[in-house]
């Protein structure tokens, strides 16, 4: 009997790693607790944008964001010829206006910071800025524009890979909340679920924010992953409000998508697993994202998204093999999740085939958050 | 260098951090572990709570046995929210510590002190150790003190602006005036902002944006820490009168030539 692998979590990153191994020959089922894709993944703005989200201490993961960007394109093929769905690729670009002193203070620090490493990133008066994206607001000062930066319709992106890997062959449970991993003699085994084992070689955890959660991994082997609330507005566009760059005000962003739909998000929470949106959060989102384009105001909200997206310790993601032979780790992609979507599945489904590690990811495996001393 | 006494409870770090806007949780348990601070401050009201049952949280990550919880009341408008919130984290974390914050306006985040006031009798009378972050009001820092509260946390600029000490003369006439522990609870930006406050006399200092915020937050955590054991041993040692014109450093009595034989 073929290797049979069985992957935990069925949102962006289960479904494209599985597809990518069922396309290299594995036997692959993918176990989701709720309704595949219907997650984080389907709450996230599909942002492209590794620029904008780069902080000082970041530069690893940044170039780990650029070279899945770079990856996208042969992503998408692949997708296309698998699903015979066309999901795009939207490069529009980022800008990050500032409408105050103070606000211009702060762009001005990031944009040098992008400068000084040679990102491809300009400098925009107010009225440059305005040119470019004709909605923003009169009183916006200066602006940061980054070019590279992108989009994707990240719903249409899970409907297309939820196609190519069941096309591909792969087997996907929905309802399907694993109940324990099992463990034997410092191997992974199989899983427990429904109240019976199902045995398998190799065990992904895709989980998300779920993934320390799954019992069976002894507590020192658990990924440290926490679920950082957001909540997201979707408005919908229409002639007296076409945005057609990603705006990133001060703490809000607007992304128009190709369906007409502007999502607007996004807040940070430390709430635990809580998954309603709450008044004073769309507010606040509103309201920053109305005073960087005004015309949203009459805009009809479509829904109100929460998602959980699920951050490690240190805010990079957790991808690669484990201490427990078999038991493999994909997660913790916090707000890069999209982004990372085809560095991950490539390299890991890559080193799962072939055994050979990924150099790109061995930054990003578990093993650094068990070198620590406890103190 | 003498300790830091609030409430009874000795510290000998004179440096009290907060925990949010860091880039992560990892660079905040390194932060606050180069601040050396003991004392580290919570937002109660944007931190979960419920998390004992093995999730990854926040709180889980701090050890308290290493650092005393300041819980506070960051977020609260108004004086029922800020007691409601002192009550959560109470039951939640098992200690009557909070610093209290009742903010009165979104833009500039400065108190609102009558709320406050009511806020912090309200808590006193409930048993709690508060310790209130108040205005640079010698006023209002007096009467928090004599209602009892354990510490005055005057702020030296407005919340996350980095402005440093605005108003050094009012901060030294609180000094004067209150005879608890006095704390700087934000305004501070850099290094230097944190070493001129404690020359002021000041007990000690609450700070969170200038580290969280910083390009690199624990080369800055440590730079605080260092910045606040220099402006206290420099408060402690007796500063030299400034004057206008020069003095020589070297004697000038017995130099060669300055006199016979």
């Amino acid at each position: 009997m073929a290797d049979k692998t069985i992957i935990i979590g069925g949102g962006i990153i289960g479904l494209s790693l599985g597809w990518q191994l069922v396309r290299r020959g594995a036997d692959v089922e993918i176990l989701e607790r709720s309704k595949a894709g219907k997650s984080s993944s389907w709450a996230a703005a599909g942002m492209l944008a590794p620029q904008a989200e780069m902080g000082f201490e970041d530069i690893e993961l940044f170039y780990l964001c650029r070279k899945s960007l770079e990856m996208y394109p042969r992503f998408l093929e692949e997708l296309y010829n698998d699903s015979c769905i066309k999901a795009e690729y939207d490069k529009c670009g980022a800008i990050m206006p500032a409408f105050d002193r103070d606000d211009s203070e702060r762009i001005r620090r990031l944009f040098d910071f992008r400068e000084k490493i040679g990102l491809p990133v300009q400098w925009l008066t107010g009225s440059e800025a305005r040119e470019i994206e004709p909605y923003l607001s009169p009183k916006c000062t200066f602006a940061v524009w980054m070019p590279e930066d992108g989009q994707i319709d990240n719903r249409k992106l899970l409907e297309t890979l939820r196609t190519a890997f069941i096309n591909a062959g792969g087997k996907l449970y929905e309802d399907h909340l694993v109940e324990r991993i099992n463990i034997k003699n410092g191997k992974a085994i199989g899983v427990h679920i429904h109240g019976i084992d199902i045995e398998a070689d190799k065990i992904i955890v895709c989980a998300g924010s779920w993934s320390k959660m799954i019992e069976g991994i002894p507590e020192e082997a658990q990924p440290p992953v926490r679920p950082v609330k957001g909540q997201a507005i979707s408005l919908i566009m229409d002639d007296t409000c076409k945005v057609t760059h990603a705006v990133r005000a001060p703490d809000a962003y607007l992304v128009p998508k190709k369906d007409g739909r502007l999502i607007v998000g996004a807040s940070v929470e430390e709430m635990g697993f809580d998954e309603k949106p709450t008044a004073g959060e769309i507010f606040r989102i509103l309201e920053r994202a109305w005073e960087a384009v005004p015309s949203i105001y009459d805009l009809k909200i479509q829904s109100i998204d929460v998602g959980l997206r699920p951050g490690s310790r240190d805010h990079e993601p957790i991808i690669g093999d484990s201490d427990i032979e078999g038991l493999y780790f994909a997660t913790g992609h916090y707000r890069n999740g999209i982004l990372l979507t085809p560095v991950t599945a490539y390299e890991l489904a890559e080193w799962i085939i072939s055994g050979n590690k990924s150099e790109t990811l061995a930054r990003f495996n578990i093993s650094r958050f068990h070198k620590e001393t406890v103190s | 260098m003498n300790k830091l006494t609030i409430a009874n409870k000795e510290f000998s770090s004179r440096l009290i951090v907060g925990t949010s806007r860091y880039p992560n949780p990892q660079t905040m348990l390194e932060a606050i572990e180069a601040s050396e601070a003991e004392m580290i401050t919570l937002s109660i009201r944007r931190l979960n709570l419920n998390s004992d049952n093995g999730q990854e949280s926040i709180l889980n990550l701090i050890n308290r046995n290493k650092y005393w919880l300041l819980p506070n009341t960051a977020g609260c408008f108004t004086a029922r929210d800020a007691v409601l919130t002192a009550q959560l984290a109470r039951e939640a974390l098992n200690t009557n510590w909070v610093k209290v914050e009742v903010i009165g306006d979104d833009e500039t985040l400065f108190p609102d002190v009558p709320e406050l006031l009511k806020a912090s009798e309200q808590l006193l009378k409930d048993g709690f150790i508060v310790l209130p972050y108040c205005n640079d009001d010698p006023i209002t820092c007096k009467k928090l003190a004599d209602m009892g509260c354990a510490a005055v946390m005057p702020l030296g600029a407005p919340i996350g602006s980095g402005m440093g000490i605005r108003n050094p003369y009012n901060i030294q006439i609180i000094r004067d005036m209150v005879d608890i522990p006095l704390i700087v609870d934000a305004g501070v930006g850099t290094a230097s902002d944190a070493a001129f406050a404690m020359e002021l006399g000041v007990d000690g200092v609450l700070m969170n944006s200038a580290i969280a915020g910083a390009e690199h937050p624990v080369q800055m955590a440590k730079a605080m820490k260092l910045a606040v054991e220099a402006g206290r041993l420099a408060y402690e040692s007796g500063r030299i009168p400034k004057r206008l014109y020069a003095k020589a450093s070297s004697p000038v009595e017995g130099l060669i030539g300055t006199h016979e034989k």
